[in-house]
C-alpha cells in the first residue's frame, strides 16, 4: 500500500468516527502515520473540542514539521478560538521561523494563559538557521524583548515558560538544529538575559519559577566558563557573570 | 465529552480581574456590612481573593461567620460560606477559633469551608474539633454501616488532618480508605501518606490517575501535587488531563523537593521533574 492509499483509509476513519473515543483512536493513528496528506485532517481535529484528539493531532503536526506550518498559519487567520490555542502549541513545537510574528503576538497579548505559555515556550525553540544572517540580530533582539516582557506575566506558568526560552536563547549554538543563539550573535544582549534571570531569582514570588531560574542559570553558566578558555574570545570573568559579554 | 478545559481555566482568570478591579477595600468593607445581600456575598469573596488581610477585614469577616440575614430556602448560609473561605486565605490566626465554631454549623458547606480554611491556617489546635466531626462517620474504628455517608465534608476534614500532622489519629483516618466515594478515598490516601510517608498510599493515588473519569483524575493530580509524591512524576505527565493541571501538580512535586533538600545542586529527580514540566509547556 502506498502512502496515499494509507492516508485515505486513516482520514476516512477520522471522518467517520462516531464517538469521542473512536475519534481519539483514529486521530492518534493518523498522527502516527506521519504523512503530509494528513495535515488538513489533523488541523481540523484541533477544532473538535476533544482534548485527547487535539493533543494527538498537535503531536502529529509537530512530527510532520515544516510542511504543517503554512496551513497552521492560515488556520490562525481564521478566527476559531479553541483551535487557535492548539495551533499555537503546534507551531511552538515545530519551531519554524515563519511562525515568529504569530508567536510574538500570542505570547505578549493572548488572553489565554495556556496560549501565552505555549507561545513563550515556542519563542525559545525557533530554528535560527532558517533566518537570513542579515536579519538575525534584529529578530533575536525582538524575541529577547518579548521574553523579557513575558517573564513578568502575572501567571507563574507563563513566567516559567519564559525562563525556559531565555535559557535556550542564552545558550550558544551547540545544537546544530537551532543554529546560533544570542550569546554568539549578540553577546551584549546576552547579559540582559543573565540580569533578568538573577532579578527573577531574587524577587519572583513563586518557588517553582525561582527553582527553574536557578536551573537555567546552572545550564547557562558552564558555557560562560567554557568561553573563558575558548580561543579568540575575550575573557569573561566567571565570578561576575552578570556584567555582560565581551565587546568585539 | 468534557467542555474545553482551556476555556474554563481562562474564564475564571479574566473574570476575577475584570470585576475585582472595580472594588476598593473601603467599598468592600462597607458592602460587607451593607443592606444588599448580593454585595455582601461578593465583598466577602473579594476580600479573600485579593488577600486583604488588614485587621478591619478580618474582624468583619469573623463577624460575618454568624450572619443570619443571608439564608437559602434549604437553610444554607451563603455569606458564612464565603466568609469562612476568605478567612483561610488571609492567614490571620484570630480566625481559628471562630472557624472551629463553624464546624458545628447546620450548613454542610459552611462546615466544609471551615475545615478547608483551618487546614490553610495550619494551627493544630483545631484537630480535636475536626476529629469530632470525622467520628460521625465511624463506629469505633470502622466506617458506619449506612453508606454512602455524605453527612459530613469528609474530604476536607481528612485533607486538613493530613496537612496538620494529626498522626495520633491515624486509626480513625485509615478506615476512610474504604469509603464508597472515590474522592473521600483519595483524601484518606493523601492524608495517610502525609502522616506515614508510606509509598503504598502514594501509589494508590498514582493508580487512580489511570481511572476512567476525568474529574477524578483532576482531583488526584491536585492531591499528588499537594503531597509532593515524587515517584508519581511520570504518571502525572502521562495521564489524560489538561497540561495546565499536570504542570501545577508537577510544580507541587518540584517545590516539595526543593523545600526538603539542601539546594546547592539539583538532584536527578528534581531535574527530571523540571524536564517533564518543560515538555508540557
Amino acid at each position: 500500500m502506498n502512502n496515499s492509499d494509507l492516508a485515505q483509509i486513516l482520514i476516512r476513519a477520522v471522518e467517520e468516527a462516531d464517538s469521542s473515543e473512536r475519534l481519539l483512536d483514529a486521530v492518534q493513528e493518523l498522527a502516527a502515520a506521519g504523512i503530509e496528506e494528513a495535515i488538513p485532517t489533523l488541523i481540523a481535529a484541533l477544532g473538535y473540542n476533544n482534548p485527547g484528539a487535539a493533543v494527538a493531532a498537535v503531536d502529529g503536526l509537530i512530527a510532520i514539521g515544516e510542511a504543517s506550518v503554512q496551513p497552521l498559519l492560515e488556520l490562525i487567520d481564521n478566527y476559531n478560538y479553541g483551535a487557535r490555542a492548539w495551533a499555537v502549541r503546534a507551531l511552538a513545537g515545530i519551531g519554524d521561523v515563519r511562525a515568529l510574528d504569530t508567536l510574538l503576538e500570542a505570547a505578549k497579548s493572548d488572553f489565554s494563559l495556556s496560549v501565552r505559555r505555549a507561545a513563550a515556550r515556542g519563542l525559545g525553540t525557533l530554528r535560527w538557521y532558517q533566518v537570513p544572517p542579515e536579519k538575525l540580530e534584529s529578530i533575536q533582539t525582538q524575541v529577547l524583548e518579548a521574553l523579557l516582557l513575558i517573564s513578568q506575566d502575572p501567571e507563574w506558568v507563563v513566567r516559567y515558560a519564559a525562563v525556559t526560552s531565555l535559557e535556550t536563547l542564552a545558550m550558544s549554538g551547540d545544537n546544530p538544529q537551532s543554529g546560533n543563539a544570542i550569546s554568539v550573535t549578540l553577546p551584549e544582549q546576552a547579559s540582559r538575559i543573565t540580569n533578568q534571570l538573577q532579578q527573577m531569582l531574587d524577587t519572583d514570588v513563586d518557588l517553582g519559577v525561582r527553582t527553574r531560574v536557578k536551573f537555567a542559570q546552572q545550564k547557562i553558566q558552564p558555557q560562560q566558563h567554557q568561553q573563558t578558555f575558548a580561543p579568540k574570545r575575550k575573557v569573561v570573568d566567571p565570578e561576575l557573570p552578570y556584567r555582560g559579554g565581551s565587546r568585539r | 465529552m468534557n467542555p474545553s478545559p482551556e476555556k474554563t481555566e481562562d474564564l475564571s482568570l479574566t473574570g476575577n480581574n475584570a470585576e475585582g478591579g472595580s472594588l476598593t477595600v473601603e467599598q468592600a468593607l462597607a458592602n460587607l456590612e451593607g443592606a444588599d445581600l448580593g454585595l455582601r456575598f461578593y465583598a466577602a469573596w473579594w476580600l479573600g481573593r485579593f488577600r486583604i488581610s488588614e485587621a478591619a477585614a478580618v474582624t468583619a469577616l469573623i463577624k460575618a461567620l454568624e450572619d443570619e440575614a443571608d439564608k437559602t430556602p434549604e437553610g444554607g448560609y451563603p455569606l458564612r460560606r464565603n466568609a469562612a473561605r476568605a478567612l483561610g486565605k488571609l492567614g490571620d490566626r484570630q480566625a481559628v477559633s471562630p472557624l472551629i465554631g463553624c464546624l458545628d454549623c447546620s450548613d454542610f458547606y459552611v462546615r466544609e469551608a471551615a475545615a478547608q480554611s483551618l487546614e490553610m491556617l495550619g494551627d493544630p489546635v483545631c484537630i480535636p474539633a475536626l476529629i469530632k466531626l470525622l467520628a460521625v462517620g465511624l463506629q469505633g474504628e470502622q466506617l458506619i454501616s449506612k453508606q454512602p455517608d455524605l453527612s459530613q465534608p469528609y474530604e476536607a476534614i481528612l485533607e486538613a488532618l493530613g496537612s496538620l500532622r494529626a498522626t495520633e489519629y491515624i486509626p480513625l483516618i485509615k478506615p476512610f480508605l474504604e469509603h464508597p466515594i472515590e474522592l473521600v478515598q483519595y483524601a484518606a490516601a493523601r492524608a495517610m501518606y502525609q502522616l506515614t510517608q508510606e509509598p503504598v498510599y502514594g501509589e494508590r493515588l498514582v493508580q487512580a490517575l489511570a481511572g476512567e473519569k476525568l474529574q477524578l483524575r483532576r482531583a488526584v493530580l491536585a492531591d499528588l501535587g499537594a503531597i509532593g509524591y515524587l515517584p508519581a512524576a511520570d504518571a502525572i505527565a502521562q495521564t489524560l488531563a489538561e497540561n495546565s493541571l499536570k504542570l501545577i501538580s508537577l510544580k507541587g512535586l518540584l517545590e516539595h523537593q526543593v523545600n526538603h533538600t539542601t539546594p546547592s545542586t539539583f538532584s536527578e529527580d528534581t531535574i527530571k521533574v523540571m524536564n517533564l514540566m518543560d515538555s508540557l509547556l
